[in-house]
């Protein structure tokens, strides 16, 4: 008789009606939202500050370079000494003054600049005050060596080495970047959906045990039915945790942003003029239409359906040795000895994924991995928008499903001993021992 | 076909440990069968062998003359001794789910839930969680479920665990109806007087292997000595006992009575009948009291658990 059906409803349901689960759900997007929405708005309201910055240049020939922006102030000191410029600026409450020691040759100024404030001053304002006067002292060197400025101006040029393959895709160095996006995104969604569901499951199978149920459960069902049960009742409990995450992520940022003005994707103020500067660049331009373009250009198909089928590999993999670990102990504080080598295998594919992949997408190691059923998952969805071949996908995942077919035998093993035994913490030479029964 | 189950030399292994060692027994139909044992015995893992938990290493078992097959758990109903129920789910919900994994339809599960809710006087129980209720309500809700899919074979693990005297007598009485309307029971006990009150058959493992089994009365019949507690009126308190010691084999007794001047229990001598031994005492004095020893189920588990 097929009770999965019956199983898995009641774990979802189960699932999805507890209260802690409901909260979990609905009120994590609402807080990183919120989280985000007061870091643009306390980053928005740093940058607001206005500031005046008083300078005393005694060489005469660097005031120019100082214009105002919209904070800051620069007001130029004329005939005035250091100690009273500085009584000067003191009683002006302005926030520092920035003192240019006269030298005789303006190369060699640098060592002869100094500021002066009340408090230690932030970081941006002196690092930008440096990028200033080390641009200026620059051309100055090269002026006086006797090297035309507007030639070199001209002469800089921006390469950018169109890449193609020989089956006359184009691609470029930010598609390269895309294709890590997507891969990165892919394997660590993975993982951290191992990670959260993973426990969950662990968690009702112990929760069965500590409530006695188990032993009336399984008189009526077999036992590897009611942990596949367990397992795809949790994941698609998971699944809709995760799609409303989603889904009420983007609702409540857009309506945020709506309400409160806050674009939130101003938090990095700087980059954002970088980007409007770029887009004014009409070679920028170029290159985010190429990388529209190559967003198309991602073999789409292939890596929706790798996705599924090594997203719902991997986690059933490691989802029936979580199974395997709950049915093993009696208590959560048991499962630690247990997890270790669950999690290893996991957080060295991630490491594999991030270090070996972006160096070499098909480099040796990353090929090795992306065959190894445990890492085989994060690795291999890592590779996939690099181009990976069929036969090296195929390949791949019919190992990775020949092991789940073994793991889950082996997790159903220990879970149908393991679910009935109570009282001590078995050790690994008896799980092993439990096999054979 | 008198027997509705019958486990035929049935040996199971767990590593080196031998938990049953060729172990046989047949439970008659409409009976209830007592499987009795001291802890450890190997009780539990014949009791999960018969619900198909874990697989015998060698050894049949038939239901109804056919061997076990994963049909059959329908017509089981377990109630094991590590027994609870989903803390946070909801009383009905919860009893339908257990019903539907037994086969039963949502319908059908329904009705009969709401006949035994009825019947046990829990009908407001519907919509509480587990966690609210106390240990015996949360024991009565799981004495429904397992017969509510009205299994031919019950089998009840220390049934009467949890339940004060008064729900106790109710869940009794229950059994006692059920086997009047064909259910066959096997009850598992460490509470001797309960098996006294309810069970027809008994078998007794010890150490992985059955020691004894058969009908509680020709068991006792096996087991009894020959031996009558004796009360005796006499004003020659000293020259009867003497008498009586004199020709019988005599033990002290501890019974409760008026004013008996003599006490003791007497054991027939061989080829003597009890008429016998009763014609001698009233020729000695007035008998007050005479009774056969007849041994209880806590005698004879004791004995025999000592014995081997």
């Amino acid at each position: 008789m097929n009770h999965l059906p019956l199983i898995i409803k009641r774990e979802y349901l189960t699932k999805v009606k507890n209260k802690s689960f409901i909260i979990m759900t609905f009120v994590s997007p609402l807080i990183m939202v919120a989280l985000i929405a007061v870091v643009a708005y306390l980053s928005q309201l740093n940058n607001d500050k206005d500031r005046s910055i008083s300078v005393l240049d005694e060489t005469g020939v660097l005031s120019e370079i100082f214009a105002n922006t919209e904070h800051t102030t620069y007001t130029i000191l004329e005939n005035e000494n250091l100690e009273s410029a500085k009584a000067l600026v003191k009683a002006k409450e302005d926030y520092g003054l920035l003192y240019i020691q006269k030298s005789s040759d303006i190369t060699k100024v640098l060592p002869n600049v100094k500021f002066y404030s009340d408090e230690s001053p932030s970081l941006s304002i002196i690092s930008g005050l440096e990028r200033k006067i080390e641009k200026k002292l620059s051309d100055a060197k090269l002026e006086s060596d006797g090297v035309d400025i507007e030639k070199i101006q001209a002469a800089k040029t921006n390469i950018n080495i169109t890449q193609e393959t020989f089956s006359g895709e184009k691609t470029s160095k930010i598609d390269s970047y895309l294709k890590l996006a997507f891969g990165g995104a892919a394997g660590y969604l993975l993982f951290m959906f191992i990670i959260i569901y993973g426990n969950m499951i662990m968690r009702s199978i112990i929760e069965e045990k500590t409530s006695r149920i188990i032993e009336v459960i399984i008189s009526s069902v077999k036992p590897i039915q009611l942990m596949m049960g367990k397992i795809i009742g949790t994941s698609l409990a998971g699944i809709t945790q995760f799609v409303i995450w989603v889904i009420l992520g983007g609702v409540l940022s857009l309506v945020l942003s709506t309400i409160l003005g806050i674009s939130l994707s101003d938090i990095q103020t700087p980059q954002q003029d970088m980007m409007n500067q770029a887009m004014e660049n009409p070679e920028v331009a170029n290159e985010m239409k190429l990388a529209v373009q190559s967003f198309f250009n991602l073999p789409i198909g292939n890596l929706i359906i790798a996705f599924l089928l090594f997203f719902i590999g991997g986690y059933l993999l490691y989802s029936s040795l979580y199974a395997a670990v709950g049915a093993a102990v009696d208590n959560e504080t048991d499962t630690q000895q247990f997890m270790m080598p669950i999690i290893m295998p996991l957080i060295l594919a991630v490491y594999v994924g991030i270090f070996t992949v972006i160096e070499d997408p098909h480099g040796t190691v990353s090929t090795v991995f992306s065959f190894i059923p445990f890492t085989s998952p994060v690795v291999m969805l890592m590779r996939i928008p690099f181009g990976v071949p069929l036969w090296q996908q195929a390949l791949s995942f019919l190992i990775l499903v020949a092991t789940f077919v073994l793991t889950v035998w082996f997790a159903a093993k220990i879970y149908r001993v393991g679910i009935l035994m109570y009282g001590k913490k078995p050790s690994y030479k008896e799980l092993f021992k439990w096999i054979k029964y | 076909m008198n027997n509705l189950l019958v486990a035929d030399s049935v040996s199971k292994n767990y590593g080196d440990f031998r938990a049953l060692n060729a172990v046989s027994i047949a439970v008659p139909k409409g009976s209830i069968f007592g499987l009795l044992g001291p802890n450890g015995a190997g009780k539990t893992t014949l009791i999960r062998i018969i619900n198909q938990i874990t697989m015998p290493d060698t050894g049949d078992v038939l239901l109804d003359g056919e061997p076990l097959k994963p049909e059959h758990i329908q017509n089981i109903g377990y109630l094991p001794e590590e027994r609870g129920l989903y803390k946070s789910m909801k009383v009905g919900e919860q009893a339908l789910y257990l019903a539907q994994l037994k086969g039963l339809t949502k319908q059908e599960a329904k009705t009969r839930l709401k006949y035994w809710f009825d019947k046990l006087e829990i009908g407001d129980w519907w919509n509480k969680k587990i966690q609210e209720l106390s240990k015996g309500q949360a024991q009565k809700i799981q004495f429904i479920v397992t017969v509510l899919h009205q299994p031919k074979l019950l089998i009840f693990d220390e049934p009467f665990s949890g339940f004060d005297p008064i729900n106790a007598n109710l869940i009794k009485d229950e059994i006692l109806q059920l086997r009047d309307e064909g259910a066959t029971v096997i009850f598992s006990t460490h509470r001797m007087e309960s098996v006294e009150e309810l069970c027809d058959h008994i078998a007794l493992i010890h150490k992985s292997n059955k020691v004894l089994d058969g009908k509680l009365t020709d068991i006792k019949r096996q087991y009894k000595t020959n031996t009558f507690e004796v009360g005796l009126q006499t004003h020659n308190i000293e020259s009867v006992s003497n008498a009586i010691k004199e020709k019988f084999e005599v033990f002290p007794a501890t019974f409760r009575n008026l004013n008996d001047d003599v006490k003791m229990n007497i054991k027939l001598n061989t080829n003597d009948s009890s008429n016998d031994l009763l014609s001698f005492l009233t020729s000695k004095a007035e008998v007050h009291h005479f009774v056969e020893v007849i041994p209880s189920a806590n005698d004879i588990f004791i004995q025999t658990v000592k014995n081997n």
